[in-house]
């Protein structure tokens, strides 16, 4: 059993919905990425989802694109950011790591290489935002290879034909994009998702998780209620970038959202 | 590598938008629907006599069109090799090949029942052509563009906004067409419901670049007709200037099953292909995937996008439609560079010769065909697409030599 799902089944048996952060990977500098990784474990996180930053990150708002030109003012690469996974796993072999990013960095290094290297450093899945299952077939079967879950989005204009689709391709889990629009986008929902989500649950087995929009403690409670997993990020990005003058605050300040979070979360 | 003649050009791409391992629909989910409402709806109405007749009516009476064919015999005699002719795009309305394609996409966008027109531009001329059939049709219409292309032009931008248009400046990335590119998709995202993006370029996302070359393609197949009406036969070579290829595609693809004809695509070559600062994807990139589509992209060794340049802001994009990087592997059409310099040079000699002041993104296929031309016999006849007129150019011209107009 892969570590998503292994992590999944064990929320399950205690009935606790999935903490998901995402941050992205040398935002403001690679040194904080690997200290904010395990202080988003101690805090409550069930998996970490990391951002590959990308030169023209098409799908993500404002908050996101800064948060990727910071990494790349470092020059941070694919490879660094498998060096930053395999350093998190020395300490850390039970939190599963979800890379998040779009297809060409990928690309340049191979679909083999990259999977062979991703899975040696100990990434557990891989979202690619501009990778739908349709184009994916030769990058579908070398992750298969590898135990890599590929994780796939599903949005409110996706068709039910289509979801059926998506859900074969998919594995690790289910991420439902709560509103039309880019990350960091307006408020959701949350009646609106609460149907979507359970029409997918009549598609697929795998957990499904809710992100884009989930700004504090409370809408982390809401969509925990309808949702399997709850994924923050540009919430957190957004701290992250107040704080980039100070970086060594980030992991103590992320830690603290997270957990407020994860208290109203896991409150009765 | 596959041989040419046993492909039908006319069935490409495939159903998922594939030119061989080029095109496709690499994007968000969020996209997906919307594209392939798109899809549905282009597929339909490419077969709507009503919409083809509108289509028609309004290239003859609003675009101007057919745009004539024009024996640059001065210029051809100075070089002293082939006949030099030229598919006077520069004649239509708004001074571009631009409008054929923004006029059927914003029939397209009617049809849908969408009232609210986006687009992205480099220099300004996919804009202008984009704001001018939006005040015709009466859409609601966006423009990104990056920070830095609006103040290198400046006088389009007052058209846009004197058109109706408004400019939103895009201050992301490099701040110029790409990251425009990107931010046109985001707002497609956020507001698919009443939105209609019209791409001005055969790059995106299938359907856009086999639409794009649709819209575009009236071009070469007039160009067909009047060569042999006016000359008799079939040009010996073709020549026009890429950078996302939209004015190469729709001359080229008529004449792609026409064996005998030479087709030359032009990139630019900037400083020199050699200095890294160009913005020729074709002649010195890799194949990756931007804005939708695999394609041959300027990157650098870790997959990030790098910055271009070249004299032309029309030509300053990193990536090249996908159909073009497929007829270079399959070897139907030659892709070369040239300069800055060659570019500008060009500009001058046909201004001087001819009377006729074109745009820098034409110089470059200018350029190439006076290389060409030498080479060849006076017999042989090389037909050049000029794209666009010279116009908007001149501050840059002027400025590159020290002029402050």
């Amino acid at each position: 059993m892969s570590r998503i799902a292994g992590r999944f089944e064990q929320l399950k048996a205690r009935g606790r919905k999935a903490l998901i952060p995402f941050v992205t990977a040398g935002d403001p500098n690679p040194q904080v990425t690997l200290p904010l990784m395990h202080a988003m474990a101690e805090a409550g996180a069930d998996l970490i989802e990391l951002g590959v930053p990308f030169s023209d990150p098409m799908a993500d708002g404002p908050v996101i694109q800064r948060a990727s030109e910071r990494a790349l003012m470092h020059h941070l690469t694919l490879h660094q950011v498998l060096d930053m996974v395999r350093a998190f796993r020395e300490q850390d072999d039970a939190t599963p790591v979800l890379l998040m990013g779009y297809l060409n960095p990928i690309e340049a290094m191979g679909y083999a290489a990259f999977a062979e290297a991703a899975a040696g450093a100990g990434v557990d899945g891989v979202l690619t935002v501009d990778l739908p299952p349709e184009e994916g077939e030769e990058f579908l079967a070398e992750a298969a290879k590898r135990a890599i879950d590929p994780i796939f989005l599903l949005s409110p204009t996706t068709t039910r034909a289509r979801m059926q689709r998506v859900c074969e391709h998919a594995s690790g889990f289910i991420y439902y994009v709560s509103v039309k629009g880019i990350t960091g986008a307006a408020n959701l929902a949350i009646d609106e998702v609460a149907a979507k989500v359970a029409g997918i649950r009549g598609l697929t087995e795998l957990p499904v998780g809710v992100g884009f929009g989930i700004r504090d403690a409370e809408s982390a409670r809401a969509v925990a209620q309808v949702a399997d997993a709850v994924i923050v990020g540009s919430a957190l990005v957004t701290r992250v970038e107040a704080l980039a003058e100070r970086p060594d605050a980030i992991p103590g300040e992320i830690a603290a959202i997270l957990a407020s979070m994860r208290k109203a979360m896991d409150r009765e | 590598m596959p041989t040419t003649d046993k492909i039908d050009f006319k069935q490409m791409p495939d159903g998922r938008g594939h030119f061989g391992p080029y095109g496709g629909m690499f994007v968000a989910e969020t996209l997906m629907g919307p594209l392939e409402e798109l899809r549905e709806a282009y597929a339909k109405y490419l077969e709507d006599p009503e919409f083809l007749a509108e289509l028609d009516a309004d290239l003859q009476h609003y675009v101007g069109r057919p745009s004539p064919i024009y024996h640059a015999e001065r210029w051809s005699r100075d070089l002293g090799g082939a006949q030099l002719l030229l598919k006077r795009e520069d004649l239509n309305h708004t001074g571009a090949h631009k409008v054929n394609n923004t006029i059927g996409q914003a029939l397209l966008a009617k049809r849908m029942g969408k009232t609210r027109i986006i687009a992205e531009t480099g220099a300004g001329q996919h804009g202008v052509a984009t704001a001018t059939v939006a005040a015709r049709l009466g859409l609601k219409c966006i423009v990104y563009m990056g920070s830095v292309d609006m103040a290198r032009q400046e006088a389009n931008v007052y058209r846009m906004r004197l058109l109706g248009a408004e400019v939103a400046a895009v201050q992301s990335g490099s701040k110029t067409l790409k990251d425009a590119l990107n931010e046109a998709m985001r707002d497609w995202v956020t507001n698919i419901d009443d939105t209609f993006y019209i791409i001005g370029t055969v790059a995106g996302p299938h359907p856009y670049p086999a639409m794009v070359r649709d819209f575009q393609s009236v071009i070469g197949r007039e160009a067909r007709e009047q060569m042999q009406r006016q000359t008799g036969r079939l040009p010996d070579a073709l020549v026009a200037c890429v950078g996302g290829g939209s004015n190469a595609i729709g001359l080229f693809h008529p004449f792609l099953d026409d064996t005998a004809v030479q087709i030359y695509g032009v990139e630019a070559a900037g400083d020199g292909l050699d200095t890294g600062r160009h913005a020729a994807p074709l002649c010195a990139g890799r194949a990756g995937v931007l804005h939708g589509n695999r394609t041959y992209l300027m990157e650098d060794g870790d997959g990030q996008i790098i910055e271009t340049h070249s004299i032309s802001a029309g030509l300053d994009y990193p990536g090249v439609g996908p159909e073009h990087a497929w007829l270079k592997d399959i070897g139907r059409a030659n892709y070369v560079a040239v300069t800055d310099d060659e570019a500008l040079a060009a500009f001058h000699t046909l201004t001087r010769t001819e009377g006729i002041i074109p745009a820098l993104e034409s110089s470059h296929a200018l350029a190439y065909a006076a290389k060409l031309a030498r080479e060849m016999r006076p017999e042989q006849q090389i037909l050049i697409n000029l794209s666009g007129r010279g116009d908007k150019d001149m501050h840059t011209v002027a400025a590159r030599e020290g002029i402050e107009l």
